[in-house]
C-alpha cells in the first residue's frame, strides 16, 4: 500500500501548501502558498526537506492523523501547541522539534493556542501532482493540493517517502517568536490619496480586531471606520498579498495568499512582506496595530528577516537520540 | 509611449503599480498591455510576473533579488524605448445562446434600457469586444466596450450563484462567468464553451488584448456544442488578426 497519512479528524481548515503559484495572475489565478512562509520554511528545515516542499497548513486547530508508512519524520512550527502522539501511552512533541513516528501511531494537533496558523512538515513531503506549476491548494478555484480542497476525514494523503531513517532529531535554537503583540508594518499606498488625512491618522493610531470572517483570501478587521476622500470605487487594479483594501463600510481587509487578483476598492496601504506572517498568526479577536514605514525600509526588513532565517536554519540544534 | 501621465505607485516591497490613468479606456489599456509584453520580453531581473488591469500594470518582484528602485528604473527605460512592431491579436467567435433559461435577465434589461430583447441580442452580437483584463476569478474576462444604450449599473441584489458560462453585462463591460460564482452582473445569455481549465497549458481561453465576438446559437445548438465540449470535441473558432 502506498505510504500515506490517514486523516482521522481534519481540523478546521487543513490544506497542502508549497511554493507560490507564479505566472497565472494575469488570468485570475492567485499565488496561494503558505500564509506564514517563515514557519512553513522552518518546519521543512527541521525534517531536512528542501525549501518549499509540500507541507500541511493548519488554521486554528490541527488534524488527527494515523501513520500509514513504516516511519515518518514530522515537525510542527508556527504555534505553541505540540504534537500529541498516542500509541499505548501518550507523548507530546513540542512545536519546533522534529520527531520520528512509526506505522500505526496516531497523532493529534489540537487548538493552536495563541496562533491562527501553523505548519506540519513531513520528511520527503506529500506526493501530490503540481497544478499550474505548484502543489499549493487554491480551494476557491479547486486547484492544486489534495483534489483542490481542504482535507477531510478518511482522506489518505500520499507521502513521497515510505520510511524515515533513525538519526538525531533537530530543534529550533529557541522557540519561534510569534510576535502576537507586535505592530504590523505597512507601506502606504497605492491609493492612500483616496482617504482623508484624518482617515490616515486613524488607520495608524487605532487598534483593529481580526474578525471571525477571515480566511486564506483575506483577514477582515473591525475598528474605527476609515473615511474615503473620493468615494470607495476605483477602476479595478491589481492586488498583492498584504494589500489593505477599504470598502464602503470603512473597515479594512488585509488580502492574503488566496486574494482575488484584481479589485475595485482603494487600497490604503500594503503590509510589508516580512510582517505578513504576523498577520497570518492573529486569531479572530486578536488586535492589530499598523505602523508606516518607507518601501526602502520594508526591503531592508525583508533582507534582515531572510538573514535571520538562514542563520536559524544553519544553527538547527541536533538533539540526542530518543530511546527507542 | 508618452510618460507624461504615467504614475509609479508603491505597492509594498514586492510589487509596483504603473498607472496610465484612472478611466476605462481602450487606448490606456493598450499602453498597459504593451508595457506588460515588453517587461516579459526583457526579463527584467527579479521580476516574477506582470498583471495587466484596465488602466495599470502590476509588476511583482522578488525583494531578495532586486528592489523597487531598480525595477522602477528598468521600467522607465522600457517606457522611453520605441514602440516596436504592431502587436498581433486573436479574434475568438464564441457561441452564445440568448434564449429562455439561458438569459434570465434579458427581459429585465429590455425594460431598463427600453430596447427590445432581440435588439439587445443583435447589438451584443454585432460588437467586436476587446478583452481588457482577466481576473476576479480564474479566467473571468472583462470585455468592452458595450454600446451606451446597453450600459446599466450592477444589480442591486447580487446573485449568490451565477451558473458557469453565463454571459453578463454591467456598466460598459460584458463578461463570461468561467465557473459558478456569486455575481452582480445582468445575465443576458450563456455559452457552452469552457473558459478555464487548469489542465490546459495556458489555463484561460482568453488573454488580455484578445478580441471576442459572440455568435448567436439556438438552445438545441447550445446543447450539442456543450456535449462536444464535454467530450473534448469542440474548438472555439479563432483567427489571428492585426491588433
Amino acid at each position: 500500500m502506498k505510504p500515506a497519512l490517514k486523516i482521522l479528524m481534519p481540523g478546521v481548515h487543513t490544506t497542502i501548501q508549497g511554493a507560490r503559484r507564479t505566472g497565472y495572475q494575469d488570468v485570475g489565478v492567485p499565488g496561494s502558498g503558505p500564509l506564514d512562509p517563515v514557519s512553513f520554511r522552518l518546519a521543512n528545515a527541521l525534517v531536512g526537506n528542501a525549501h518549499e516542499t509540500a507541507a500541511l497548513e493548519l488554521l486554528l486547530q490541527g488534524p488527527t492523523c494515523e501513520v500509514l508508512a513504516d516511519a515518518v519524520r514530522v515537525a510542527l512550527v508556527g504555534c505553541g501547541a505540540g504534537i500529541e502522539v498516542r500509541s499505548g501511552s501518550t507523548r507530546t512533541i513540542p512545536a519546533g522539534e522534529s520527531a520520528r513516528l512509526t506505522r500505526g501511531e496516531a497523532f493529534r494537533i489540537g487548538p493552536l493556542g495563541d496562533s491562527a496558523c501553523a505548519y506540519l512538515a513531513i520528511e520527503g513531503g506529500f506526493d501530490v501532482a503540481p497544478v499550474l506549476g505548484s502543489v499549493s491548494t487554491y480551494v476557491r478555484g479547486a486547484i492544486g493540493g489534495f483534489d483542490g480542497r481542504r482535507l477531510q476525514k478518511d482522506d489518505l494523503v500520499p507521502l513521497r517517502l515510505g520510511g524515515a531513517g533513525i538519526r538525531a532529531e533537530s530543534a529550533l535554537t529557541r522557540p519561534l517568536d510569534l510576535g502576537i503583540d507586535e505592530p504590523v508594518r505597512v507601506a502606504l499606498g497605492p491609493q492612500a490619496d483616496y482617504f482623508t488625512g484624518d482617515a490616515l491618522k486613524i488607520f495608524l493610531s487605532s487598534v483593529y480586531t481580526v474578525s471571525p470572517q477571515s480566511d486564506r483570501m483575506g483577514f477582515r478587521l473591525e475598528g474605527p471606520p476609515l473615511a474615503h476622500a473620493k468615494g470607495y470605487n476605483i477602476v479595478s487594479d491589481g492586488i498583492v498579498p498584504g494589500s489593505i483594501q477599504v470598502p464602503g463600510s470603512g473597515q479594512p481587509i488585509v488580502l492574503m495568499a488566496d486574494h482575488q487578483t484584481i479589485g475595485g476598492y482603494p487600497k490604503i496601504a500594503t503590509v510589508v512582506s516580512a510582517d505578513l506572517p504576523l498577520v497570518a498568526r492573529r486569531r479572530p479577536g486578536r488586535a492589530i496595530r499598523f505602523v508606516a514605514v518607507e518601501v526602502r525600509e520594508a526591503e531592508r526588513l525583508r533582507k534582515a528577516q531572510e538573514a535571520a532565517i538562514r542563520h536559524e536554519i544553519d544553527a538547527l540544534r541536533p538533539m540526542a537520540h530518543a530511546a527507542q | 509611449m508618452s510618460m507624461a501621465s504615467v504614475r509609479f505607485l508603491p505597492c509594498g516591497d514586492t510589487a509596483i503599480v504603473i498607472e496610465f490613468g484612472d478611466r476605462v479606456d481602450h487606448g490606456l489599456n493598450a499602453q498597459v498591455l504593451r508595457l506588460s509584453a515588453r517587461v516579459r520580453a526583457q526579463n527584467v531581473p527579479g521580476v516574477i510576473e506582470t498583471l495587466p488591469t484596465l488602466r495599470s500594470l502590476l509588476v511583482h518582484y522578488d525583494p531578495l533579488a532586486t528592489d523597487s528602485a531598480s525595477v522602477t528604473a528598468a521600467i522607465e527605460r522600457l517606457l522611453q524605448g520605441s514602440h516596436g512592431a504592431a502587436a498581433r491579436s486573436r479574434l475568438w467567435r464564441i457561441p452564445a445562446c440568448y434564449e429562455g433559461s439561458h438569459a434570465p435577465d434579458l427581459e429585465d434589461v429590455a425594460k431598463r434600457t427600453g430596447l427590445a430583447a432581440d435588439e439587445i441580442v443583435r447589438l451584443h452580437c454585432s460588437m467586436r469586444f476587446h478583452v481588457y483584463m482577466v481576473g476576479f476569478s480564474p479566467g473571468f474576462p472583462y470585455m468592452g466596450d458595450l454600446p451606451e444604450s446597453l450600459a446599466l449599473p450592477r444589480r442591486k441584489d447580487p446573485r449568490v450563484r451565477v451558473p458557469a458560462g453565463s454571459i453578463a453585462i454591467a456598466t460598459s463591460m460584458t463578461a463570461i462567468y468561467p465557473v459558478e460564482s456569486p455575481g452582480g452582473w445582468h445575465l443576458i445569455g450563456a455559452t457552452p464553451v469552457r473558459l478555464f481549465d487548469a489542465r490546459w497549458p495556458r489555463p484561460a481561453l482568453l488573454s488580455p488584448g484578445d478580441r471576442v465576438s459572440f455568435e448567436p446559437v439556438g438552445a438545441r445548438d447550445y446543447d450539442e456544442i456543450r456535449s462536444a465540449v464535454a467530450a473534448n470535441g469542440y474548438e472555439v473558432p479563432c483567427e489571428a488578426i492585426e491588433a
